[in-house]
């Protein structure tokens, strides 16, 4: 009961960083509990996951198969997580803020009968009670909560790149199977198709060239695209971004987004051209190495947290920058 | 088909683009101070933009439903002047600072309380606590199939079709109605509303149904809250900006690609 179960992910066919993440935090939290860390791995064939995955030492590694975990949907994934938390009853139950636990987060707390808290950048363990105490910003980050209730299981949506990646030990965790019973009949939303779209892998660039509603039109982008082709002839990974506004106005798909509902990022340099520096999207950015802005207006909230600041319309500025960087 | 009976949930909080300067932080009270006006939650306004395209497709009706302490209706008009067709508040000191669950138990029971409907719609988060649980919980609570994250939404023989995004881009599912549907900015911005209609709104004599946790039949103490321990301002994002400046925005281009070299 005393139990840290972290929701393990797999990314292109090896453990998601965000996994490790919680895997450091939830090993922190268990000892502070006096319970074991362990970690769940689901899917049509979990097997390479969870030996992965016992090699961080963790306790015990859960390993769920079954055909219908294959790919995710919901409900497959609700219905087995359910099945498992009856069967191990962990005291703390924690997954990244990330698309799956988003979606599964707060459906598996109404299953068991739990409140969660989404999007945690700190979690300990309340000496007094043994209760969570899960901080996290609201308010777009305008302030920092940390809140408690009681009740079992305590979860945790937990944000990406808060906490370090835990690294593999010596001792390994041991394999347990469970098994889950699951039929077509239990999903009531049917996936018709699954696109996979050209994305940008944000939170691996290097460099981040990136436009909001400054840039007054889709056009904007392209002198953006003539930026970051300059750039990629001296960085690696350069990747254009925009602000929430790009994305309303239609300029450009939302994969490119930077802030609190799009990536969370922190390259070596991030250029913000015509953003004036929402807090909910200065969360996403405000850990760059370094911050550059260019924006008409002096005033604006960018350049408060930028290193390099450039008070001018981005379209004298960024055609004359990508001439010199040729020079260069 | 039928006409469609569609049901926005949409909350009100103060001004998410309000200027920092605005905002502070009452750590004694555990309460985020906000010196903008209370407008309704954006993805919940991307919500009612979505539901306005079916019935406009369709035909149906909307209804909004807005939950706090205190819901102002001049806030709240807004969506009968973008055109929904009714909008009840809940309101009650007992619904002030719920927590994510108590929240969609009260919004299932006024859900319940109002019977029949086809599509629930809300905002994918809340712009205040930034939660993001509300819609899913409540899908659990009424027991109807969910579908989140959606940019962009059908109906089509009695079942709701969802382009939903994807870390990878897409998918699309269907789910048999009644059910509901999260909502994101993809969807698009509420429509303009002219102002000689938001104004003939706020003066329209029609009153607005108010229901409070009796009426709702909400027993107070399925209303827990989530205790707040502490709540305390942001560490300090503040940098020594520098500014590169010139005669020409080619001299200051040229101080810029300077920059990019020493960064290198
Ligand atoms: C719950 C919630 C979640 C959100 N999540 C996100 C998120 O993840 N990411 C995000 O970005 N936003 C998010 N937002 C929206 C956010 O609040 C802001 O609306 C948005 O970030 C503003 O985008 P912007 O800076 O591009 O636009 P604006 O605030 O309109 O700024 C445009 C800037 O461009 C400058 N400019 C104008 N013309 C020029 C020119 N010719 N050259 C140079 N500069 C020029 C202006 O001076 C201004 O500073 C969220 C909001 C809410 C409520």
């Amino acid at each position: 009961m005393d139990d840290v179960l972290i929701l393990g992910d797999m990314k292109e066919g090896s453990l998601d960083t965000r996994t490790l993440e919680l895997v450091g935090v939830g090993r922190r939290l268990a000892k502070e509990r006096g319970g074991d860390l362990c970690v769940l791995i689901l899917g049509d064939a979990p097997g390479g996951g969870a030996a992965e995955a016992a090699s961080y030492g963790p306790a015990k590694v859960y390993s769920v198969a079954h055909p219908l975990l294959k790919g995710f949907q919901p409900e497959f994934w609700l219905k087995a997580l359910e099945q498992v938390c009856a069967q191990v009853k962990p005291g703390v139950f924690l997954m990244s803020h990330s698309y799956k636990g988003m979606e599964l987060g707060p459906r598996l707390a109404c299953r068991l009968g739990a409140r969660l808290t989404t999007d945690c950048i700190d979690l300990a363990v309340d000496p007094q009670d043994g209760l969570l105490l899960r901080t996290k910003p609201v308010s777009g980050g305008n302030a920092i909560s940390v809140f408690k209730c009681p009740g079992e299981p305590q979860m945790a949506t937990v944000r990406g790149k808060v906490f370090e990646p835990a690294a593999a030990g010596e001792a390994k965790g041991e394999i347990v199977e469970i098994a889950v019973e699951l039929d077509a009949s239990m999903a009531r939303v049917a996936s018709l198709e699954v696109v996979k779209e050209e994305v940008v892998a944000l939170d691996k660039a290097d460099v981040v060239v990136a436009g909001g509603a400054g840039l007054g039109e889709e056009d904007g982008f392209e002198a953006l695209e003539d930026l970051r082709k300059a750039l990629s002839k001296s960085f690696g990974n350069v990747m254009i971004g925009c602000s929430r506004v790009a994305v309303d106005k239609g300029w450009i798909s939302s994969d490119h987004q930077v802030g609190l509902t799009g990536t969370m990022i922190s390259p070596d340099i991030y250029v913000a051209v015509g953003i004036s520096g929402a807090i909910q999207h200065l969360v996403g950015m405000v850990h760059s190495k370094k911050i550059i802005a260019i924006n008409t207006d002096a005033g604006c909230n960018m350049f408060k947290v930028a290193d390099y600041g450039v008070v001018e319309d981005f379209e004298k500025i960024i055609p004359a920058l990508v001439e010199k960087l040729e020079e260069l | 088909m039928k006409e469609m009976r569609i049901i926005v949930c949409a909350k009100q909080i103060p001004d998410p683009e309000a200027p920092l300067s605005d905002v502070r932080v009452d750590a004694a009270n555990k309460e985020v101070i906000v010196d903008a006006p209370q407008v309704i939650s954006p993805f919940d306004e991307n919500a009612l933009e979505a539901a306005l395209r079916i019935t406009e497709d369709l035909g149906g009706t909307i209804t909004v439903l807005s939950l706090g302490k205190k819901v102002s209706d001049t806030v709240l008009r807004k969506a009968l002047a973008a055109g929904a067709d009714e909008l009840i508040l809940l309101q009650d000191d007992a619904f002030d600072k719920l927590d994510s669950y108590s929240v969609a138990q009260a919004l299932a029971d006024a859900i319940r309380k109002i019977g029949d409907y086809d599509l629930i719609l809300t905002g994918r988060q809340a712009g205040d606590w930034d939660s993001g649980q509300v819609g899913l919980l409540l899908g659990e609570i009424l027991g109807i199939p969910s579908v989140s994250l959606a940019r962009e939404i059908s109906v089509e023989d009695g079942s709701v079709v969802v382009k939903k995004s994807t870390p990878e881009g897409y998918e699309r599912v269907k789910a048999a109605l009644p059910a509901l549907v999260t909502v994101s900015n993809e969807v698009g911005e509420l429509r303009y509303i002219s102002r000689t209609r938001m104004l003939k709104m706020l003066k329209g004599a029609g009153s607005i149904p108010s229901w409070g946790a009796q009426d709702l039949g909400t027993a107070p103490d399925a209303l827990k809250k989530m205790s707040i321990v502490e709540l305390s301002s942001p560490p300090d994002m503040r940098r020594d900006c520098q500014f590169l400046e010139g005669a020409t925005p080619d001299e200051v281009a040229g101080k810029l690609a300077a920059v990019f070299k020493s960064l290198q």
